[in-house]
């Protein structure tokens, strides 16, 4: 196995840097207007009820950030897939995804579901892992889904710290 | 330069490789351990649920390196596409020192005495490749027991009435029961079955020095952090080391077999971790790379006496290649099932490995190992929705009341489910990479379906209110469990190495990996390939000496 390239390092290095200012809105990958359309689609796949749903517990910024790492690969079909998304939704209703009501919001979500089943079946599969996969990543933010399913802190934590380690990351 | 000359080399570090590179230096033997992987452990999948060995959406920890590693997949359409270690259709086993012993479940099962009989008890089904083995079960059996001391299992198997005669059990006691075996044990006792502990190679009590499971959730997928779980990497690779004449030599990529001009090999020839090619002469060479690796290196071993690789006069290299098909039961409960103790995966049957009706062998059927909650996602019933409040309602309310009984049906070979050279992608090194083509024989889907159906039954029985199935498709089956590509027998018109795992066509050539497997049995292979390896060294060392 290699050492890591110069580029993978400087991309873990900026994923970090992402990490820290994870609340100012800054992204790697992402426009402000594609983070507010992906917004809208993670807040139909995994909504709100009685616990935080996807975009409430960082759906954007982990799809964001590996965006900028281990799915870079997948960064053209985000943008013409959010751009689609967009175009749909002011076909339908008049206006920018993010800008309906929840219940526009579903109608778009359930037409991209059967219209467009390559780019749904990808943001669908990245907000679950965002969603129910450690926060270190972006997603899940403060455990929110762990604790929903019931899923208790490790019994035993282990010697390595993996979980201090990541949230400098 | 070529490198000084050696013994043996062995290349793969995993199961077969530890054991044979261990038996041979004790013997006296200087070796080489080639291994194209590094040594790896659990600072480097960091118990990260999205990065490990079972999910590997945001990476493959253990390798190999997807940058240097391309496969090229062809489905069962006819449709190929280049595929990388985390995708499903590469068909990845860990490429590290240990292999796939690092992360694995660690279920240690001896094949029963039937498995190595299956033609002749069975019959061959149309369009299948079945066969006997050129060994029973009695020639592996003193392997096994080898095996299970050196290496360290855990379990008690002395319920189940199916298993082969053994002269000695095992050397530690099954750890205690988990929430779901208490459920399930009460059910198949009331149906007749025969439930019992699943052997492991894990520490139930402190063994070979090191001490036992704490028990966590991070099991299957990952490296096992307080160094409980026994794989080669932590047994017989530290013991080959200790003797002195063994090497362990990491980041190697073996190019190819090299023969002089009577035929015989010589050495062989790879790019080590500086991306230098080194020659190594060596008097036997070992290959342990997988059935898939192993495969394509026998096939990138060209020379005159070999124009279509080593060892496939009669275009057998890379053929046969299978896994296991995995049909599962799940069960919905309106109590608690999951207690969060570790590993999970605690009961079996194996009322149903053989003896079904119309039916060609069948599989052992245990409980699931923990499933982290990404991978709960896709466990939901016919009728609920794949996302939405749903969804997530379903989440919520099952994710502790679910149990997953699974088993991995005995597959029936199929001709053209095949390893190859593909003739346009290469690797990073230049070599061209391994094309996998073919599907699953439809009588392994019959049989899964029916296994499928028994665990069904069996989570009925433990009270479950609601339950469904899940059945594998025709696609090529691989994985971590694949075997078959260079099929062990009597015949070098029907089988590529002999009896002893040593190529029909050239003398010095040995395979001690599952590619030598004619059939897979109906549980996980790793044992099995440990004891062959065990086995097959034996033949070496008594080779040398005679």
């Amino acid at each position: 196995m290699p050492k890591p390239s110069r580029r993978s390092f400087l991309a873990g290095a900026l994923a970090g840097t992402a990490a820290c200012r994870r609340d100012d809105g800054a992204r790697l990958v992402l426009t402000a207007q594609e983070a507010r359309t992906l917004e809208a689609i993670c807040d139909q796949l995994i909504p709100d009820d009685q616990d935080p749903g996807a975009a409430a517990a960082g759906g954007v910024i982990f799809i964001d950030r590996q965006l900028a790492g281990p799915y870079r690969r997948h960064q053209r079909a985000y943008r013409e897939g959010l751009a689609m998304a967009d175009a749909l939704s002011r076909k339908m209703f008049g206006k920018r995804l993010a800008d309906l009501p929840a219940e526009q919001r579903l109608q778009v979500v359930k037409r991209l579901e059967r219209d467009a089943r390559p780019f749904f079946q990808l943001v669908l599969a990245h907000t679950m892992q965002g969603f129910y996969g450690s926060p270190r990543h972006g997603g899940n933010r403060d455990y929110v889904s762990w604790r929903m399913l019931r899923v208790p802190a490790s019994p035993v934590r282990g010697r390595i710290q993996y979980d201090l380690r990541s949230r400098q990351e | 330069m070529a490198l000084p000359p050696v013994d043996a080399v062995v290349i793969g570090a995993g199961a077969g490789g530890g054991v044979a590179a261990k038996e041979l230096s004790t013997a006296g033997m200087r070796v080489a351990l080639l291994e194209r992987g590094r040594w790896a452990g659990p600072w480097d999948d960091r118990k990260d649920d999205l990065a490990n060995q079972r999910t590997s959406a945001l990476g493959a920890p253990f390798g190999p390196d997807p940058a240097r590693n391309p496969r090229v997949a062809v489905d069962h359409n006819g449709r190929e596409r280049v595929v990388l270690p985390a995708d499903g259709a590469y068909s990845n086993n860990a490429a590290c020192v240990g292999s796939g012993t690092v992360s694995y479940g660690a279920m240690a099962w001896r094949y029963m005495a039937q498995d190595f009989r299956m033609k002749s008890i069975y019959g061959c089904p149309e369009g299948s490749t079945l066969e006997d083995w050129p060994i029973a079960y009695d020639d592996l059996e003193p392997f096994y027991e080898k095996a299970e001391w050196e290496m360290g299992v855990s379990g008690d198997v002395a319920p189940d009435p199916h298993h082969a005669p053994r002269r000695r059990g095992l050397p530690m006691p099954p750890l205690p029961p988990n929430r779901e075996y208490e459920i399930l044990k009460p059910a198949a006792l009331r149906l007749g079955w025969h439930p019992f502990d699943i052997p492991m190679l894990r520490n139930s009590v402190p063994y070979n020095g090191r001490g036992p499971c704490m028990r966590c959730r991070w099991c299957v997928g990952f490296a096992c952090e307080v160094n409980a779980k026994n794989g080669t990497h932590n047994t017989v690779i530290p013991a080959a080391m200790a003797t002195g004449l063994c090497e362990v030599r990491t980041g190697c990529m073996v190019k190819e077999i090299v023969l002089d001009a009577r035929g015989r090999a010589t050495g062989v020839t790879y790019f080590d971790a500086a991306d230098h090619l080194q020659t190594q002469p060596a008097r036997l060479v070992v290959v342990c790379a997988g059935a898939i690796e192993t495969a394509r290196l026998l096939l990138g071993s060209r020379s005159r006496l070999h124009p279509r690789g080593l060892g496939n006069r009669y275009d057998l290299v890379g053929r046969n290649l299978q896994g296991h098909a995995y049909p599962k039961a799940v069960g919905l409960f309106d109590f608690d099932t999951y207690d969060d103790v570790g590993p999970g995966a605690s009961i079996a049957i194996c009322d149903f490995n053989h003896g079904n009706p119309g039916l060609r062998g069948g599989a052992m059927l245990a409980n699931e190992f923990i499933r982290l909650p990404i991978q709960f996602v896709g466990s939901t019933p016919p009728g609920v929705p794949r996302w939405g409040r749903a969804h997530k309602d379903f989440m919520r309310q099952f994710y502790r009341r679910s149990i997953p009984v699974m088993g991995p049906v005995q597959e029936m070979p199929v001709f053209e489910a095949r390893v190859e050279l593909d003739p346009r992608t290469r690797d990073f090194w230049g070599m061209p990479v391994a094309r996998l083509s073919g599907g699953r024989h439809p009588h392994s889907i019959e049989v899964a379906r029916f296994v499928a159906a028994q665990a069904e039954r069996w989570l009925r029985e433990a009270g479950a209110i609601r339950t469904w199935t899940e059945i594998p498709g025709l696609d090529l089956s691989g994985g971590q469990h694949q075997a078959g590509t260079c099929r062990m027998g009597n015949d070098p018109r029907t089988s590529v190495v002999d009896r002893n795992c040593r190529l029909h066509e050239v003398d010095n050539v040995y395979l001690a990996d599952a590619s030598v497997h004619v059939t897979n049995g109906g549980f996980n292979p790793v044992l099995t390939i440990l004891a062959n390896a065990y086995r097959v060294s034996a033949a070496m060392v008594k080779e040398r000496h005679a």
